[in-house]
């Protein structure tokens, strides 16, 4: 009977884990093989030319452009998880109380995620840019009277990561908004009444109910943070043109110039392994991060 | 017979038709050629035609379209690994991919029907069409000798100039800027008429490089430019030197603002086409862009303004789009056919009246709206890399074109690019030796 038991869970399991197999588990091993050859996409594979480890090697000691990619997405993670994450955490704690329109602000906040990176990115360059937009926020800067500020926000490579970086944020803090309400709401509600009648003031609510209860959400919105930041590209093109000199790559860009530009296949399949390494690395240092916060607290 | 019995009779008469149909040889079914393309704007043109074909000769033609042109070519390398290759297909990548894709067996050789006779398919054709479709005797690609591809339209790639903005500026509208000073000057009185002056797709690297190979050509002749491609010159040569410098004084002349860095071509397209920039530096597939933007759109055609006389200013040009056929398809006899038929004449100039490209063909020349025509001349003073039986390897172009930007952008002096750029040359020469 228990044997039985144990065949019908797997049974029920099976279709999942082999859909797992086939399209993630496979590919990840296939990708790796690849990245240990010099290929380039095209020739049959039996003629491609073993390197072993060399792909790699040449990742982490020359391509100072692949590095360069990580550390301007690296920074664009960093602005996401500080500016976009604390906006949107400030605005779902705000939406959950009992305000005005609250219903009304959920869905506009919810706007930006919903559209399409490419059209994120030409609307914003539609407002920033000069010859091939409204030029609006160099027109709004010059009637405040702040000329000094007015520039090519988009070509100066000063100014350009940044922008990248914000837009990027309008555009995702409505996945953490909605994460970070989903969250807050399954807090009971007793517990904050019990707080009152115990004479806890705003602030000892916040940081001994709300955060502590609200740390596996933080750490997941922050994983899927870097996830996606690290790995975002489209709004780059759409915003910058492309890589700017190096001052706008990113990972992935650099991976499908690599695959299309230089026929170097299992180079790119390399960087991709190396991209999937820090990624895996990043968000296991945030979460035993958040763990310790979590204890300390 | 119980009419029962009889229902199971016809039932399995039909089942077996069925199945014997399905079992038919492949010369017994309808003969139908699929081509994959990505080029949208030719698709209705190329669907009239492949019905025009059919009625003819009764083969059906399949134009599929895959867009946009980067998708096409992962689509085109996924189908080669698969051995899925359609009978006729583009290859829209440099020629070394198109090389491997021959060394692995997935394309006909085409010299022999080129040959066929007195050759009067071959002679058909532009030397330059051609020329990027050949391997030579002993090309460094390791591939045959012969034509791999058949070519269906032109290219050259410019710059063109609006008329009317010329005139603004006080200048003769049929005398644009002929050398590099007349072009700088022109710098000031656009900065003041607050407009742009030239504007490409600076931010694909791949403008940017062919701007730089004409101006190398024209400094240091075609002789030094393979010699550094081969590893005999450094980048570093004052000559180099030379051409990256042409970038910063055209930052600091105005003629080029950093914000040619940012943009693809399709946005430098659009500010032509709006009249917001005097000139552009595109190829002569712009021809039938710029008529889709704003077909009163008055300009003209005119070589990069000269910096030297000592050595002729070659531009890009040859062939543009080109077919080859799959090696392995069944019907690879009737697909050469189609092609000689879609580069007979009469086809050519349909697609010239319909698609406003450069034909392929020299017979149908004639029949050139003008604009086309003076891109036309350009091609007596073209090349391409493609065409070259030397090839710089793409780090290297990628270093080039990254380090020009920097210059635009005014992070790096052209010596220390020219420096980076020799570092990554040796770097690649030390692979390839080993």
């Amino acid at each position: 009977m228990k044997l039985r038991q144990v065949l019908e869970d797997y049974t029920f399991i099976l279709p999942a884990v082999g859909i797992f197999i086939i399209f993630y588990i496979v590919p990840f091993f296939f990708i790796f093989r690849l990245s240990l050859f010099e290929w380039d996409g095209i020739g049959r594979l039996s003629s491609a030319t073993f390197v072993g480890l060399a792909n790699f090697k040449e990742i982490i000691f020359r391509d100072s452009n692949w590095w360069r990619s990580v550390s301007n997405a690296g920074w664009i993670t960093f602005i996401a998880l500080t500016f976009q994450n604390s906006l949107a955490f400030l605005l779902a704690l705000a939406c959950s109380k009992r305000i005005v329109l609250r219903g009304v602000y959920r869905i506009i906040f919810f706007i930006p995620p919903i559209l399409s990176e490419v059209v994120v990115g030409m609307v914003w360059r539609f407002i920033i840019n000069d010859v091939d937009g409204a030029n609006i926020v160099n027109q709004v800067l010059a009637y405040l009277g702040l000329h000094q500020f007015v520039r090519a926000w988009l070509s100066d490579p000063n100014t350009a990561l940044n922008v990248v970086a914000l837009v990027h944020s309008w555009k995702g803090f409505g996945w953490a908004f909605l994460i970070f309400l989903a969250g807050l709401q399954t807090i009971p509600r007793e517990f904050y009444e019990s707080a009152r009648v115990d004479g806890a003031n705003s602030w000892q609510v916040f940081k001994n109910i709300t955060f502590p209860l609200l740390v596996p959400v933080i750490i997941l919105v922050a994983i899927l943070t870097i996830l996606g930041t690290m790995q975002s590209f489209v709004l780059i093109i759409s915003l910058v043109g492309g890589e700017l000199a190096g001052y706008t790559s990113v990972p992935v860009l650099r991976i499908l110039w690599v695959m299309r530009n230089s026929s170097r296949f299992g180079y790119a399949c390399a960087l991709g392994i190396n991209l999937g390494i820090i990624l895996v690395v990043a968000s296991f240092i945030q979460y035993k991060f958040f763990k310790k916060v979590r204890d300390l607290i | 017979m119980k009419p029962g019995k009889v229902n199971s009779v016809r039932g399995g008469i039909l089942l077996l038709s069925l199945f014997f149909l399905g079992c038919s040889p492949p010369e017994a079914r309808k003969k139908r050629i699929v081509i994959w393309h990505w080029m949208t704007d030719r698709q209705p043109a190329f669907q009239e035609l492949a019905q025009s074909y059919q009625a003819q000769t009764g083969i059906q033609v399949d134009f599929q379209l895959y867009a946009p042109s980067e998708a096409y070519s992962q689509k085109v390398r996924a189908a080669a690994q698969g051995g899925n290759l359609p009978d006729i297909f583009g290859v829209l990548s440099e020629k070394r991919d198109f090389a491997s894709l021959i060394k692995a067996g997935y394309i006909l050789d085409l010299t022999p029907y080129m040959e066929e006779g007195d050759s009067s398919w071959r002679n058909r054709f532009f030397p330059q069409a051609l020329a990027v479709n050949e391997f030579s005797q002993g090309n460094t690609y390791g591939v045959n000798p012969g034509i791999y591809a058949v070519p269906i339209d032109m290219v050259a790639i410019t710059i063109v100039y609006n008329k009317n903005l010329l005139r603004k500026l006080g200048l003769d509208s049929s005398q644009p800027p002929q050398n590099f000073e007349e072009f700088l000057d022109l710098g000031r009185k656009i900065k003041e008429e607050k407009l742009q002056g030239l504007v490409s797709g600076w931010g694909e690297l791949w403008l940017i490089y062919c701007f730089a190979q004409n101006y190398a050509f024209n400094i240091m002749g075609e002789e030094k430019v393979l010699a550094t491609i081969r590893g005999e010159v450094p980048y570093t040569d004052p000559a180099w030197i030379e051409v990256l410098r042409l970038f910063e004084e055209m930052k600091n002349s105005g003629i080029i603002t950093s914000k040619v860095v940012s943009m693809v071509n399709k946005t430098a397209e659009q500010i032509f086409a709006n009249e917001k920039a005097v000139f552009a530096f595109n190829g002569s597939w712009c021809v039938n862009v710029y008529k889709g933007m704003n077909p009163d759109l008055d300009y003209g055609v005119m070589l990069p303004p000269r910096i030297s006389n000592k050595f002729p200013l070659l531009v890009w040009g040859g062939a543009g789009s080109s077919f080859m056929v799959n090696a392995h398809s069944p019907y690879r006899e009737e697909a050469v056919k189609f092609l000689k038929w879609l580069t007979a004449p009469e086809q050519q100039s349909y697609l010239v009246r319909e698609t406003n490209n450069l034909p392929a063909i020299k017979e149908c020349k004639e029949s050139l709206p003008q604009i086309l025509v003076s891109f036309s001349r350009l091609l007596e003073k073209s090349t391409h890399p493609n065409s070259w039986d030397v090839w710089e390897s793409p780090l290297v172009n990628e270093t080039l074109a990254r380090g020009i930007q920097a210059i635009i952008l005014g992070k790096k002096t052209p010596e220390v690019v020219a420096e980076e750029v020799q570092r990554v040359k040796e770097r690649e020469l030390a692979k390839k030796s080993n």
